[in-house]
C-alpha cells in the first residue's frame, strides 16, 4: 500500500507530469511564469486548490452521482463544484487569513478555469482511485505543476537578459522552451 | 559661424575614453571554440578507426546540417553578420555526431543538425544566448522522432563480419539483463555478476572500454581514453574547471558504488555509455552551466544524480543526455542562489 502511493506520488510528480506531458494547466504555465515570486505563488496555490478540488470531487462521484446513477452530469458538475469550491475558498481565506489571501492575490479565482484542476479531477475517477490515492496523486500533480512552473520562471527571467530575436519575444519562445523541457521529461519514461 | 563649423566637425579627440575592460587578452569566442574543435580531434580520430568510413558520413552530415541551418537563419531570417568561422556551429555538429550511432541514416544526422542549430541555438538569439545545450537538444529530439534508428549500433569495422553488421552496447546489455528476471535468478545462483555477465556476451573487459575498442556504441563515445585527452587540453587551456566533470563522475561513481554494491558496477558505469563525454564536454559548455564553481559542483550532482537513476531505474538505457537537458533548464535557478558574495560583503548584508 505505502509502496503503491509512493509510486503514484512519483510518476504525478515526473513521469505524467501534470504540465510537460499531460499537457493541461498551460494557461497559467505560459501566463504566470514570467516572474518567480508570482510563480511561486501560484503553484502553491494550484496544488492547494488541487487537493481540495480531488477531495470534494471524489465524494460528490462517489456518494451522490454514482448512487443516483447521474455520472454522465460528471462533467458539468465538477466543473461547477470547483468554481464554487474556489470562490468559497477565496472568501474564508479573505476573512481568517488576510496575510495569505494578499500573497495569493489574484491567482485564486485564476484558478477556476485551470483545466488541470478538473482534468486531475477527472483522471482521478478514470483511474478508478480511492480517496487517499486520488488525494496522493493530486498532491503530486500539484507539486509537479509547481516544479514545473518554477523551472519555467527560472527560464524566462534569464531570457528577459538575453537578445532574443523580435518574433521571439514572449509567448513564442515560452511554447518552445516548453516544449523543450517537456522533451527533457521524456528522460522519466518508464521510471516506476 | 566659427564656433559652428567647429560643433559639426569635431576635430579627432587625442585621448579616447571608454569604460573598462582595457585589457585584451585575445581570447574571443572563435578562439575558444577553434580550441574545442581541435580538443574533439582525439575522439573523432578513434570513431572513424572504430566506425571506418561511415563515421566520417554522419560526422559530415551533421556539421553540415548545423552550418546550413547558421547560414540560412543568420543571413535569412536574422539578417546578420553570418559568423560561420566561429566555429561554434561546428562544435555542434560533431558533438551531436558523437551522441548517434554509426548506422544512422546520413539525412537523419542532416535533420539533427540542423535542429540543434535551429531550435538548440538561434531561436534563443545565437551564440551565448540558449538555456538548452543544442547537441543534446537534437540528440533528444532524434531520439523521440526515429528511436529505431537511434538504437541500431553498428560493430566496429574491426569486428564486422558479412552476417552480423550490429550488435548491443554495454549499457543496452546490463538494462536488458536487469529486467529478465529468470536470467537474474540464474546469475545469482552461479555466482556472476551482472557487470561479468555483459563482458562475457560482449567479449570485454575494463581496458577495452577504457580505450574504446571492441565494443558498440554512439560515435564519439567509446574511447574514454581519447575523451579525456580533449578534456585535458581544454583545462589547460583554461576553457574549462574542473568542477563540474568530477562532481558528475563522482557522483555516478558513488551511487553505483552505494546502490550497485561492488565497485566493479561503479566503475562499469563510470567507464560506460557517454558519461565521459558528457561530463568533459557538455556540461562544460559556457553557455548552458552555472556561473559560480558552487553552481557548477551542484549542476554536476544533479547531472550525475539524475544520470544513474535513469540507468538504474528508467526506461532508457542510457540517461547523459536527458539528466544535462533536465539540469539544463534548472541553471537559471542554480545561478539565482549561488550568488557569490560581493568584495567586503558581510553575510548579515547578503542576506
Amino acid at each position: 500500500m505505502g509502496a503503491e502511493l509512493i509510486s503514484i506520488f512519483i510518476v504525478a510528480i515526473f513521469i505524467e507530469n501534470v504540465v510537460l506531458s499531460q499537457v493541461l494547466g498551460l494557461c497559467p504555465f505560459i501566463g504566470v511564469s514570467s516572474k518567480i515570486d508570482s510563480a511561486v505563488g501560484m503553484g502553491l496555490a494550484v496544488t492547494f486548490v488541487l487537493l481540495m478540488a480531488s477531495v470534494v470531487t471524489w465524494s460528490v462521484q462517489n456518494f451522490i452521482l454514482v448512487p443516483l446513477q447521474l455520472e454522465y452530469l460528471q462533467t458539468i458538475s465538477f466543473i461547477l463544484i470547483i468554481a464554487a469550491l474556489v470562490q468559497f475558498v477565496e472568501m474564508v481565506v479573505k476573512k481568517t487569513a488576510p496575510a495569505l489571501y494578499q500573497s495569493l492575490g489574484v491567482f485564486l479565482p485564476l484558478i477556476t478555469t485551470n483545466c488541470a484542476v478538473l482534468g486531475i479531477s477527472l483522471i482521478n475517477i478514470k483511474k478508478g482511485y480511492n480517496l487517499i490515492e486520488a488525494t496522493v496523486n493530486a498532491g503530486g500533480a500539484g507539486l509537479g505543476f509547481f516544479f514545473a512552473l518554477l523551472i519555467m520562471a527560472g527560464i524566462r527571467e534569464r531570457l528577459d537578459i538575453s537578445e532574443l530575436p523580435e518574433t521571439m519575444k514572449g509567448a513564442p519562445i515560452a511554447f518552445v522552451t516548453a516544449g523543450l523541457l517537456a522533451t527533457a521529461f521524456m528522460g522519466f519514461s518508464g521510471l516506476v | 559661424m566659427n564656433t559652428t563649423t567647429a560643433a559639426l566637425n569635431p576635430a579627432p579627440p587625442r585621448l579616447l575614453v571608454t569604460s573598462s575592460p582595457h585589457i585584451y587578452s585575445g581570447l574571443t569566442a572563435t578562439r575558444v571554440m577553434w580550441d574545442v574543435n581541435v580538443s574533439l580531434v582525439p575522439a573523432l580520430a578513434m570513431a572513424i578507426y572504430n566506425f571506418g568510413a561511415r563515421a566520417a558520413i554522419v560526422i559530415l552530415a551533421s556539421v553540415l546540417g548545423a552550418v546550413v541551418a547558421e547560414f540560412l537563419i543568420q543571413k535569412f531570417l536574422m539578417k546578420k553578420p553570418v559568423c560561420i568561422s566561429d566555429g561554434s556551429a561546428i562544435v555542434t555538429g560533431i558533438l551531436l555526431a558523437f551522441c548517434v550511432p554509426a548506422a544512422l541514416p546520413t539525412w537523419i544526422a542532416f535533420v539533427g543538425g540542423f535542429i540543434a542549430i535551429a531550435l538548440g541555438k538561434q531561436v534563443y538569439g545565437g551564440l551565448g544566448q540558449n538555456i538548452f545545450n543544442p547537441a543534446h537538444v537534437a540528440r533528444a529530439f532524434l531520439l523521440g522522432s526515429w528511436p529505431v534508428y537511434m538504437t541500431t549500433w553498428l560493430k566496429p569495422a574491426a569486428l564486422m563480419t558479412p552476417d552480423a553488421m550490429t550488435c548491443a552496447t554495454p549499457l543496452g546489455v546490463i538494462k536488458t539483463a536487469a529486467r529478465d528476471v529468470e536470467l537474474m535468478k540464474q546469475l545469482s545462483e552461479s555466482g556472476t555478476s551482472l557487470v561479468s555477465h555483459v563482458f562475457n556476451q560482449l567479449h570485454i573487459g575494463f581496458s577495452d572500454l577504457f580505450w574504446g575498442i571492441n565494443f558498440s556504441g554512439s560515435l564519439g563515445e567509446t574511447s574514454k581514453a581519447a575523451l579525456l585527452l580533449g578534456g585535458i587540453f581544454l583545462l589547460i587551456r583554461g576553457h574549462i574547471t574542473w568542477h563540474g566533470p568530477i562532481a558528475m563522475c563522482a557522483t555516478v561513481f558513488a551511487g553505483a558504488l552505494l546502490f550497485g554494491g561492488s565497485l566493479e558496477f561503479a566503475m562499469f558505469h563510470l567507464l560506460t555509455g557517454g558519461l565521459i563525454i558528457g561530463a568533459v564536454f557538455m556540461i562544460t559548455d559556457m553557455v548552458t552551466s552555472p556561473m559560480t564553481s558552487t553552481g557548477q559542483l551542484i549542476f554536476g550532482f544533479g547531472c550525475g544524480a539524475l544520470t544513474l537513476l535513469i540507468r538504474m531505474k528508467g526506461g532508457y538505457p542510457e540517461g547523459v543526455c536527458y539528466s544535462i537537458l533536465i539540469m539544463n533548464s534548472l541553471v537559471p535557478l542554480i545561478d539565482k542562489f549561488t550568488v557569490p558574495r560581493k568584495f567586503g560583503q558581510t553575510k548579515e548584508i547578503a542576506a
